[in-house]
């Protein structure tokens, strides 16, 4: 709390000293939730800030800022000193970039993982994650021998059992024995308790690790211990060489770098985005060589296929842990079902925390 | 879950390891708070030792080094609070708080480029005990000797305060800096020393997680253990043993509700994740109900500004 605000006075001291001498040229503005340095959520925006700097397009960015009050303040700040477009990564954003979005009409914004686009000038951008997630399923599913999948959760929010549904699904279809055990820790970002969690499932038999944190803690601890694990957010494979099987990727770059230039040239429009495999938004890191030739050729195909919509993650027929049908056979979940996501598979054991 | 023996055996070892920092930094918070001194800076200057001993590990590839560079560097963040609140007399509370700020702040600055890198593994005592005996071995043996040290320390520091003279002084000190002034004791010198003291401490449990426990550097991976290490000293009423007890059952507990959750206990999981909190306090207020032990333990003086009449 007191980092942040020591942050955002930093950061709002530095932008003061843009704003003197900005009028001029088209200038981006990002808003980060995290440190740059998190090796996850956050670093793999600025990433994508960084190549739409290679770009040739001036941009500025403000980190650690907390969601509530001080964004919508540091939100104004950079609308105010002359960005023209704005990029803020993070849910909690969504009220306030309406907000300042309002007073500052021929500004535009880019809000990540929200739903409100209550003004033009505000649009809204996600990423299909959980196909990544199919794809670590299926490798999870054929990779295990006790079985037991370990999954280290974050809060219980649509986007992280959404993860967890479309990984149990996968997996169940190479291998209908398969368990998930799941650990909620309530937090994003604790390497210490991510690792005490990840180590608890090892203890408790999983021999394959998943995480929805963002730390590299697990994948370091299922080295360690000698099981299997994937990376997340973005490639952590220097961390456990061993271990990671492959990692879920964001790729925010081509994106940014895309909306940034349509904003420049002036042929920027409203719209809601909601990319995956396809389009390049979730990739997936080098596949480990310990998968043998086949499976590495199977998942292969399989990225293509739900690049293309061959495959859908959720394809019916589906049904939620009491058996009552979800997903119709032959049909596949629609965007407002996965959007709002708040009830485990079949297969899954135990609660959602509510 | 499989109750035998050896996997017990193994979760106790595990508890063991996480509660280290809290071990290190409450038995270092401990003695500087014996002296009169409030330093809310703790999860600061663990942050600070946290970074120092990781970057010092990465440039001289040398262990000992990046451990004893990581407690000098709590020493040299504390003699910034030091000076604030001994020599200039300000406000124990805030110059607590303002250090921490300002060491997360710092740490979040000085390890931009150590992100990303991995760690080197410390070496561990005895590996061989810990395979070759069922149950005593994973709880004895396998550590690094930053854990032997840290289960070492409450003892050390128990003795210290109790059967030397030096443990006195900082005890009178804290109780009544106006007539440990007047017996002749340097009252400034002894509350320096240890703040010091307690700087060393706090930034070796830093560097017990970026060296040992999750090697690697993250921004503000402390996340928040300097505060629990600070509750711990109050709740533990400032006896080094309890702090110990303590911090074991909170690792515990912690370990215990994800061992809890993996197994699928139908408990909901926003209690089991309280439950380290929760259990820690009862049970430490439950075996510290003697006010007069309490009484005798607690320093007076405890967070208040003397300054020595010329």
């Amino acid at each position: 709390m007191y980092k942040n605000f020591f942050r955002y006075l930093i950061s709002a001291i530095f932008l003061l000293g843009f704003s003197v001498n900005s009028n001029a040229d088209f200038k981006v503005g990002f808003v980060y939730v995290g440190p740059t340095g998190d090796h996850g959520w956050t670093f793999q925006h600025h990433e994508g800030r960084n190549a739409v700097e290679a770009a040739g397009i001036k941009t500025t960015f403000v980190e650690s800022v907390p969601e509530g009050a001080d964004a919508e303040r540091v939100i104004r700040q950079l609308a105010q000193s002359g960005h023209d477009l704005i990029f803020t990564t993070s849910f909690g954003y969504m009220d306030p970039t309406n907000k300042v979005a309002k007073d500052f009409p021929n500004v535009k914004f880019e809000h990540a993982t929200g739903y409100k686009r209550e003004h033009s000038n505000v649009s809204t951008y996600s990423a299909r994650f959980y196909e990544g997630r199919t794809l670590l399923g299926h490798i999870a599913g054929k990779m295990t021998k006790t079985n037991t999948i370990g999954y280290i959760a974050s809060f219980p929010i649509p986007e992280v059992i959404r993860g967890i549904n479309a990984m149990t699904l996968a997996a169940q279809k190479v291998n209908p024995n398969i368990k998930t055990k799941i650990v909620w820790v309530f937090t994003w970002y604790d390497p210490g308790k991510e690792a005490e969690a990840a180590q608890a499932l090892i203890d408790q038999g999983a021999d394959v690790i998943m995480q929805h944190t963002d730390s590299t803690a697990p994948v370091q601890t299922a080295e360690k211990a000698g099981v299997w694990s994937f990376g997340q957010a973005s490639d952590m494979q220097r961390f456990a060489p061993k271990s990671i099987l492959t990692s879920i990727i964001d790729d925010w770059a081509p994106y940014y770098v895309e909306r940034a230039i349509a904003a420049r040239d002036g042929t920027w429009k409203q719209q809601d985005t909601w990319h995956g495999l396809n389009e390049g938004m979730v990739a997936m890191g080098p596949y480990n060589s310990a998968m043998g030739a086949d499976l590495v050729k199977e998942v292969e195909q399989l990225q293509k296929d739900l690049a293309s919509g061959k495959v859908h993650s959720f394809t019916g027929p589906i049904y939620d842990q009491k058996g009552n049908i979800l997903v119709a056979e032959g049909k596949v979940a629609d965007d407002g079902m996965l959007a709002g996501m708040s009830v485990y598979v079949k297969g899954v054991e135990g609660d959602i925390p509510k | 879950m499989s109750l035998d023996i050896s996997f017990i055996g193994i979760l106790i070892g595990s508890i063991m390891a996480s509660s280290v920092p809290l071990i290190l930094a409450a038995s270092g918070e401990l003695i500087t708070e014996r002296s009169g001194v409030l330093n809310l800076g703790v999860e600061g200057m663990m942050i600070i030792g946290a970074i120092s001993g990781f970057a010092l590990m990465v440039i001289t590839d040398n262990l000992f080094i990046a451990v004893v560079g990581s407690m000098l560097s709590g020493v040299i963040i504390s003699i910034i609070f030091g000076f604030l609140t001994q020599s200039l007399l300000t406000n124990h509370v805030a110059t607590g708080l303002a250090l921490t700020i300002f060491g997360i702040g710092l740490s979040a600055m000085l390890g931009k480029n150590f992100v990303g890198i991995p760690g080197k593994e410390f070496p561990i005592l005895f590996s061989s005990l810990r395979e070759s005996i069922p149950f005593f071995g994973p709880i004895l043996f396998g550590h690094s000797i930053v854990l032997y040290f840290a289960f070492a320390l409450p003892f050390l520091t128990n003795y210290f305060l109790k059967k030397t003279k030096l443990g006195l002084v900082v005890r009178a000190v804290g109780d009544s800096p106006v007539s440990a002034s007047n017996q002749g004791i340097n009252v400034i010198l002894v509350r320096y020393c240890c703040i010091l003291y307690g700087g060393a401490m706090c930034g070796l449990a830093g560097a017990y997680l970026s060296l040992i426990y999750t090697p690697q550097w993250i921004e503000n991976m402390t996340a928040g253990r300097g505060w629990i290490a600070l509750a711990l000293v109050v709740f533990a009423t400032w006896s080094p043993i309890k702090v110990l007890i303590g911090a074991l059952i909170f690792g515990g507990i912690t370990i215990l509700q994800l061992h809890m959750q993996a197994i699928g206990f139908r408990i909901p999981v926003q209690f089991l994740s309280a439950l380290p909190y929760l259990m820690t306090i009862i049970v430490l207020v439950v075996i510290s109900r003697d006010s007069r032990k309490i009484k005798l333990n607690t320093p007076t003086s405890l967070g208040r500004i003397f300054y020595k009449e010329k």
